[in-house]
């Protein structure tokens, strides 16, 4: 998993350089800010004279997809005590919902052990990504032929296809798909993510209930 | 403090604002309504279904193919070996003298 993520954070940081950022700067936005597309999207558009409130705004925009996490992980982790709650929101990002989803429909209860198990490398490697990336990123000449811009596609859809078992996995899937992708070219990213998403989470919430919801867990 | 440092702490403050943020709203509910709860259970597919859908509108041949193959490895093999299935046609279909 790590391998799948490894390429942006040193992308961030190698793009972060290239906007003027420090790599004292870039690592620690890494560290605070901890959200792979958001803070590339954010470079981007410091490199670009943006005025910061557009920036931040942006970032923010671009991480509307952890409400939706927060919401649906908030059950999985409520029996925690608010302090820890408090860091693990901190540290859930896409994969860390993933897995902790994951990780809660095979019946297993979670820890706060397992969880930063998960998360603690992950985090740690970013931040360390974002200064080697700042300080060595025009090294990789050729990122395209090794595959490294298309590998997070190609996990996330993994991760889409170990949900297939849940009720209406295929309508909410279509929908997300076509409405994402609809967006993508007619509003522009980053606003096909949120888009997409709620189209496909409206659908569920819309369809027939089956005759046993599962209840939250935890 | 510099400009930079002020945008990168506002940022890291809306960034753990939306990762709180669904919770908190939740969590005054004692009662999360059955319609919701499916909205919910949701939520991991159509998210992250708009992070592969629109990669895919852009991408070619060797990106199309590593997806089907990463979906049709899916519906038998762990996550481990679909990711590196699919990882392996993308290279191997880039790197393809043409």
């Amino acid at each position: 998993m790590i391998i799948a993520i490894a390429p942006f954070g040193l992308l961030f940081g190698a793009l972060a350089a290239d906007n003027g950022f420090s790599i004292a700067e870039a690592t620690l936005m890494s560290a605070l800010v901890y959200g792979g597309a958001s803070q590339i999207v954010g470079v981007e558009l410091f490199g670009q004279q943006a005025a910061p409130w557009m920036i931040v705004l942006s970032i923010f925009i671009v991480n509307t997809r952890s409400i939706l996490y927060s919401a649906a992980a908030g059950r999985l982790i409520a029996h925690w005590p608010g302090a820890q709650k408090a860091l693990a929101f901190f540290l859930l990002v896409d994969l860390q919902y993933a897995e902790t989803e994951r990780e809660a429909e095979q019946g297993r209860r979670l820890t706060l052990g397992w969880y930063l198990g998960l998360a603690l490398p992950i985090y740690l490697t970013w931040i360390a990504e974002a200064a080697l990336g700042a300080a060595f990123g025009r090294l990789v000449t050729d990122p395209h032929a090794l595959g490294l811009d298309f590998l997070v596609p190609i996990y996330f859809l993994s991760l889409v296809m170990g949900f297939r078992r849940r009720a209406n996995w295929l309508p909410v899937v279509a929908a997300s798909a076509v409405v994402s992708m609809l967006a993508y070219v007619t509003v522009g990213s980053p606003w096909h993510v949120s888009v997409g998403a709620l189209a496909g989470i409206l659908l569920a919430a819309a369809m027939p209930l089956p005759r046993y919801v599962e209840p939250s867990r935890g | 403090m510099s400009t930079t440092l002020w945008i990168i702490l506002a940022a890291a403050a809306v960034t753990y604002l939306a990762r709180v943020l669904g919770h908190l709203v939740l969590s005054r509910f004692a009662y999360v309504p059955p319609r919701v709860q499916a909205g919910l259970n949701a939520v991991p597919a159509a998210v992250l279904t708009t992070l592969v859908a629109p990669a895919a509108l852009d991408g070619g041949l060797p990106e199309l193919a590593a997806l089907l193959v990463t979906g049709l490895v899916a519906l038998r093999g762990g996550a481990l070996v679909t990711f590196a299935a699919g990882a392996a046609v993308l290279i191997a279909l880039r790197n393809l003298p043409v």
